[in-house]
């Protein structure tokens, strides 16, 4: 489904490469973990593959069922599957989360010729898969994300990411500032969105989270590339030795 | 010999078209009085510190430019939901056959012209007279003119709670009109009313509008200023309000050439709250936009409130002007004044220039004002187009967001729903 080859982007703004050549392949179905230190460029690849501005790819390019995705705008890429549940969720004040939601969910359809959903069958929708996340109806009403807690912004992102049922989803860190009790609650909402046309690019520090949530594929990334990639198994390594043995193997 | 031509004078070229209206001997004392004003002070000139941000001289030329009548295009009329008693002017002149019989529960209501015939009236405690301590420390030399020259326009009194809103509408048919209206408004003790204005009126408009709000009584005042282009207007509004006395005024405007619209507010009891708020959308691509917000607050009694919320949607060259004062007299302890005034920029010809004023002169009072300018957020626009939406759309959001806190000064649900959907229309009109 995703195809990312020989990935090099640098800061538009300045002379800094951050990715240098990732290489990567997420068929449907799958679900692919991608672990690193800070600032090796895992959030880089998933705002670039989201089509955020910043950046300039110099070599190399991605593609979702083989339309090149660094062509889109980034509502087109949404429209054409690609979700990124982020690690920062945006803060919209005087935006409602529903309205917010409506929008996204019909322009969506509209943009791939579908019929927009009733203000009716939106909000039974909303209320059902809301539910399964213990997202309450006053988060609903208020402005999106504002005054959440931390929590509350990733269990939101994984409502959204229920809602507009994208076929490639991005993860970014989103088991971070979590509690045990939420990151089960995100862990269930992924895996319920599971299915053999759907794959998952789950980014993540921890290894805790692909307890819930178990990869097929565990890739690591340092400094701008990926480094090394295996089985589950390569998470509960970097868990117990860090990135430092795996690092100084690349040497 | 060399033979120098005398200065024209603009104030005899612009006064050379206009006749003062017929009345009794007391309004023609009013108007007699605002032309002596209007004489001293003479017409607002580019010098003037209080114009600096605004041209008046469309407003001083002795005739209006013309303006095209919008093709509103089978849009929803404002206020369409909402019951109300209709009074409509088309191009500043009252229109019996449009309005509603002018007869309300808890009202007086007649046509100025009417009232000015009477011998004794009422309305000669306030003609005028609001204007006129309103030229005080600034002049407002078209707020004089309005006085002097204006024939038309409505006179209420309020005795209780007004049974509906009253919907003043201005219609605009002649592209060349040069409308003058002046309303007044009094609302006795404990009195209620609401007061919805909507429409361009006319090529060139002058309205002022004088409101006593007595003790205890509420005054809710909701305006669209509204589609047409090229029009251009001029607005004053006098208040003035007594202990506990609630004034509310909420102004959207979207297109217009040229708009200054001016609010003088003085509190002179103890407890009044008075809040004036001002939404403005401009796009000069296609015709130029210069929107002048002006607004004048006097705390002159003890533990009163006042509120100024102006907000401001520019793009493609359109320039919007505040320039907000709070002026808190000696012995107005524990005034609470705040005022707020800001611009988004949605791009980089768009202009905002603000002039936010204190002026303290009593101890123990809160009081703080904030002025910003800035572009769309660019973190909550990629977030919205991350989930789909397009970038107008999401411009759109962002815009009714940010215009969300002015509507929200609007107390009654329904008017407020009604502004909402306006705007909302509007826009997606706007993106075809
Ligand atoms: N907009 C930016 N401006 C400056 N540096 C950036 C920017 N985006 C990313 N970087 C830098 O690129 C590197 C990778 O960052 P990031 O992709 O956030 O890493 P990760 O998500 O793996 O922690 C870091 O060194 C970071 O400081
Ligand atoms: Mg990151």
């Amino acid at each position: 489904m995703l195809k990312i080859n020989n990935l090099h982007v640098k800061l538009e703004e300045e002379e800094k490469q951050i990715l240098k050549g990732v290489d990567l392949e997420v068929p449907a179905g799958a679900v692919h973990a991608i672990m690193g230190p800070n600032g090796s460029g895992k959030s880089t690849l998933s705002y670039v593959l989201s089509g955020r501005d910043g950046y300039e790819v110099t070599e190399g390019g991605a593609t979702l069922d083989g339309e090149d995705l660094l062509e889109m705008e980034p509502e087109e890429r949404a429209a054409a599957g690609v979700f990124l549940a982020f690690q920062y969720p945006v803060e919209i004040p005087g935006v409602g989360n529903m309205t917010f939601l409506r929008t996204a969910l019909n322009a969506q359809r509209k943009a791939r010729g579908q019929e927009e959903l009733s203000a009716a069958d939106f909000l039974k929708l909303i209320r059902e898969k809301a539910k399964a996340l213990k997202i309450d109806a006053d988060m609903l009403k208020r402005p999106v994300n504002v005054g959440f807690s931390g929590g509350e912004k990733k269990r939101n992102e994984i409502l959204q990411m229920a809602m507009l049922e994208p076929k490639m989803c991005i993860l970014d860190e989103t088991d971070s500032g979590l509690d045990v009790d939420a990151m089960k609650l995100v862990s269930e909402g992924v895996n319920a969105l599971r299915d053999e046309g759907r794959a998952f690019l789950v980014i993540t520090h921890y290894q805790r989270l692909l307890d819930h949530i178990k990869p097929d594929v565990v890739h690591i990334m340092a400094d701008g590339r990926i480094v090394k990639s295996g089985g589950p198994e390569l998470a509960l390594e970097v868990e117990h030795n860090g990135y430092a043995d795996i690092l100084a193997e690349q040497v | 010999m060399a033979v120098t031509n005398p200065k024209p004078d603009p104030l005899a070229a612009r006064l050379a078209g206009l006749a003062m209206p017929d009345g009794g001997a007391w309004v023609q004392d009013a108007r007699k009085g605002a032309l002596d004003r209007l004489t001293v002070q003479g017409l607002p000139g580019r010098r003037d510190e209080y114009w600096q941000f605004t041209r008046p001289d469309s407003l001083n030329a002795p005739d209006p430019d013309a303006a095209g009548v919008f093709d509103a295009g089978g849009e929803a009329p404002v206020y369409g939901e909402i019951d109300r008693l209709k009074v409509v002017f088309v191009d500043g002149i009252f229109s019996a056959e449009e309005s509603d019989p002018l007869a309300l529960a808890g009202i007086e209501i007649e046509r100025l012209a009417q009232a000015a015939a009477s011998d004794i009236h009422w309305a000669q405690g306030l003609y005028g007279v609001l204007e006129e301590r309103g030229q005080t420390p600034v002049a407002r030399p078209f707020a004089a003119l309005n006085t002097a020259f204006a024939g038309d326009g409505v006179v209420i009194r309020v005795t209780g709670k007004a049974a509906k809103p009253v919907n003043l509408i201005y219609r605009h048919e002649n592209e060349t009109s040069d409308a003058l209206l002046h309303h007044v408004v009094k609302l006795e003790p404990g009195a209620d009313l609401t007061l919805l204005e909507n429409g361009p009126a006319a090529a060139r408009f002058n309205k002022v509008m004088e409101v006593e709000v007595g003790d205890g009584a509420a005054f809710h005042h909701v305006r669209t200023q509204g589609r047409d282009h090229e029009r251009q207007a001029v607005t004053h509004v006098f208040a003035r309000l007594g202990a506990e006395a609630v004034f509310k005024s909420f102004t959207l405007t979207v297109n217009g050439l040229l708009t200054r619209n001016e609010c003088v507010v003085e509190l002179t009891g103890d407890d009044a709250v008075a809040h004036i708020a001002g939404a403005a959308m401009g796009d000069a691509s296609a015709c130029a936009f210069h929107h002048d917000d002006t607004v004048f607050v006097t705390h002159d009694a003890e533990r009163c409130e006042s509120r100024q919320v102006f907000k401001k949607v520019l793009r493609n060259g359109a320039v919007g002007t505040f320039q907000g004062k709070i002026l808190v007299k000696q012995g107005a302890q524990k005034t609470d004044g705040y005022q707020k005034s800001q611009a988004l920029l949605l791009d980089e010809d768009a202009t905002f220039l603000a002039k936010p004023e204190l002026e303290i002169y009593a101890d123990d009072v809160i009081c703080s004002h904030g002025s910003t300018s800035g572009a769309i957020d660019e973190e909550a626009m990629f977030y919205l187009r991350s989930r789909g939406v397009p970038e107008v759309l999401a411009t759109d959001l962002l815009v009714l967001a940010f215009l969300a806190d002015t509507i929200a000064e609007i107390e009654a649900p329904d008017i407020a729903d009604d502004i909402t959907s306006r705007l909302d229309a509007w826009l997606q009109r706007r993106r075809g």
